[in-house]
């Protein structure tokens, strides 16, 4: 019944990358009766292998394959090898995130119109709008089970969440709620309720937060037409006179280099990996990579401006348990130029073990100052803030010679500036941060800094032209007719809600239009 | 290899027996290293015990924890006792010394106060030993499992079927 297509078989879709964009766009063409090759470059892991012990799970499921940074984020100066905390695996980064499903704000679609110029930044209109994307959201939301969306209840809020939701009261914001989640309430599309568990970023063992992992991935392979392909390292795209792809090159689990025909391919890597093997994928006839004849691939990284504030109170809160990200405050995403920066920024909650506490809270510290935040792990709250940080054309991704991987290709170095519209985001929202924690009792408050990035976008990015980025409204390459993007690295701004109900909604849409491109003859 | 002793292993007279030295946490023998009552011992195999004995000092001192026993720190950086680890270990813990003794003292060690240690480390905190050790123990001393629950922290949660039944929302002073 499983699927095996043959290597010469250039009949099929050659999907590389199986989270939210590639999982999800594999599976919705393998129910359309399309065959498809899903390369896949970690192993496959199920609710029954994974680990409620941090650093246990994050070498389990983290991509640890190494990468370089700079720029003055101070993730190159604290985390220089892991500038991104993302996953390797079957179901991709859907197997570790909390969960958040937001749709974008109407006017997230409109960045350059709506907020004007901003001078260093490289703004851009989305060439797609929130009325074209409504009914992709609809069917993004029913196949994530999201909660608060068709009659699926919310989730109960925790401790954390409790803390949170009386101080964000007490400041007068109306807009909180325990969120929009990918996490079931109840018996939902034969999976079980939350049992509040508390570790969310090391894979729901109880299958109730959605992953392609256990969702999409086997449903397409139930339907004998997708087949995924585990530890294929996906190297090269080739391509042949004419210019259209011809197949991927990949490294198999016993690291020889394979080729695999294919009539399209689609890219979906997450920001880091689908930029590099475009670029890595350099020819004579494409000396700057493919589909790069804007020069945009691998530019525009945002990674949403991003920072957490946690604090202690006299009494216990126990953050860790129940769900790791329990709730939301959305009054501050709204665009208002009068608190000094465009665009806006969600609140969170958040909370981390003690394990991950100490190596996060302020990396680097040490003495007392740090020692006397831990004695008290027992009465932290957190929360994490998500906003809108302003893509740059010089934060990008781009190839190190200097160091190369296991399979001797050189490596993404990322380089990252804070935007000065980041820093004045960032600022407002540690003083809400503070000020909300505070109007509850908070005895001592942390400004903490961003973590390696766990939200990674814009480094393929959809225009309208195709001076001025690398693929479509459809997710299609400009240059390229028959090679798509389908992760994250498709977005034109970063908008300040959590990307992956967006990517899922993007791949439902992309799968439809390649199935009609293909039954036209177009594809 | 390093072991740690009983208390049964060793009464306090064979301890003292073979001591050379007993600082105020530390008595310093042949080979190892002990609490003061016997209540712990670690035998050194590839480090000087006294280069032990400080670099146990300078890991509580990096990460002071007053309700952590020296136990945990132990754990945290006896893998230094090794034959790969000794060499830039000795050097470390020599530059250790050299700055204490520039300050007037006898050795990092023998420092009575906490903040005095601090001075000497804060002014090599940028060395690479430093770096080293302080790195290391952010995983070699918070993530022992015996430590979490010093802080309250509860670990792994599914063989318990989560908090649902078991606190999620218990707070009760809101």
């Amino acid at each position: 019944m499983a699927a095996s297509f043959d290597f010469n078989d250039d009949n099929v879709v050659v999907v590389i990358g199986t989270g939210a964009g590639g999982g999800v766009l594999a599976n919705e063409l393998a129910q359309k009766g399309v065959h498809v090759v899903a390369l896949e470059a970690g192993g496959r892991y199920l609710p029954e292998d994974y680990i409620n012990d941090e650093w246990e799970s994050f070498g389990q499921l983290a991509w640890l394959d190494p990468r370089t940074t700079s720029g003055d984020w101070r993730v190159a100066r604290d985390f220089s090898g892991l500038p991104a905390w993302i996953v390797k695996a079957v179901g991709g980064t859907t197997t570790h995130w909390a969960g958040a499903s937001l749709r974008f704000q109407d006017h997230e679609w409109k960045a350059l119109t709506t907020y004007g110029r901003v001078q260093g930044a490289n703004l851009l209109d989305w060439p797609i709008d929130a009325e074209e994307m409504t009914p992709w959201y609809d069917l993004a939301e029913k196949k994530l089970g999201v909660t608060l969306t068709n009659g699926h209840a919310g989730l109960p809020g925790n401790n954390n969440y409790l803390v949170f939701e009386k101080g964000a009261k007490a400041l007068g914001y109306k807009e909180v709620s325990t969120g929009r989640m990918a996490i079931n309430s109840d018996w939902n599309d034969d999976r079980m309720p939350c049992q509040q568990t508390g570790f969310c970023f090391q894979g729901c063992k109880w299958g109730a937060k959605w992953s392609a992992a256990y969702t999409d991935i086997p449903r397409g392979e139930a339907t004998g037409n997708l087949e995924v392909r585990e530890h294929a390292h996906a190297a090269r795209i080739l391509h042949d006179e004419a210019g259209k792809v011809t197949g991927v090159e990949y490294f198999d689990r016993d690291g020889n280099l394979q080729f695999q025909r294919a009539r399209i391919v689609a890219v979906a890597g997450n920001s880091f990996e689908s930029p590099r093997l475009l670029l890595n994928s350099a020819s004579s006839m494409f000396p700057d990579g493919l589909a790069n004849s804007s020069g945009h691939v691998g530019r525009n990284y945002m990674r949403h401006m991003t920072g957490s504030v946690y604090a202690i109170f006299d009494k216990p809160v126990k953050m860790w348990r129940g769900t790791t990200m329990a709730g939301i405050i959305q009054d501050e995403a709204r665009h208002d130029p009068s608190r000094g920066f465009v665009g806006g920024y969600e609140l969170e909650t958040l909370a981390l073990g003690l394990p991950f506490m100490a190596a996060f809270l302020d990396p680097g510290g040490w003495g007392r100052e740090f020692t006397t935040a831990l004695d008290h792990y027992e009465n932290m709250a957190g929360m994490w803030i998500v906003g809108e940080d302003m893509p740059q054309e010089t934060n990008r991704v781009t190839l190190n010679h200097a160091v190369k991987d296991q399979y001797g290709l050189p490596v993404a170095n990322v380089h990252f500036d804070d935007h000065p519209n980041d820093i004045a985001m960032r600022e407002h929202a540690y003083a809400q941060g503070q000020a909300i924690y505070q109007a509850v009792g908070a005895t001592r408050t942390f400004p903490t800094p961003p973590y390696p990035s766990t939200h990674n976008l814009g480094t393929n990015r959809m225009s309208e032209h195709a001076r001025d980025g690398v693929v479509n409204r459809w997710g299609q390459t400009h240059d390229i007719a028959n090679l798509f993007v389908s992760d994250g690295s498709q977005f034109t701004t970063g908008a300040a809600e959590n990307p992956t109900l967006t990517i899922v909604a993007l791949a439902i849409r992309q799968a439809d239009h390649i199935v009609r491109e293909m039954s036209a003859g177009s594809l | 290899m390093t072991k740690t002793a009983s208390p049964r292993e060793m009464t306090r007279r064979q301890l003292l027996s073979g001591t050379v030295a007993v600082s105020a946490s530390f008595a310093i023998g042949a080979g190892f290293i002990a609490a003061p009552d016997a209540a712990w011992a670690l035998e050194v195999t590839h480090l000087k015990p006294e280069t032990m004995a400080t670099l146990v000092r300078m890991a509580r001192d990096i990460y002071p924890h007053d309700q952590v026993g020296d136990e945990y720190y132990i754990i945290a950086v006896r893998g230094y006792d090794s034959a790969e680890m000794a060499e830039m270990v000795e050097a470390g813990i020599s530059a250790l010394d050299a700055a204490a003794q520039g300050r007037g003292f006898d050795s990092y060690l023998s420092i009575g106060w906490e903040r005095d240690r601090v001075d000497i480390l804060r002014a090599m905190e940028e060395s690479h030993f430093f770096q080293a050790v302080r790195g290391g123990l952010v995983t070699g001393l918070y993530n022992q499992k015996a430590v979490w629950p010093i802080f309250g922290y509860e670990g792994e949660s599914f063989s318990a079927r989560g908090y649902m039944d078991r606190g999620f929302n218990d707070i009760n002073w809101l």
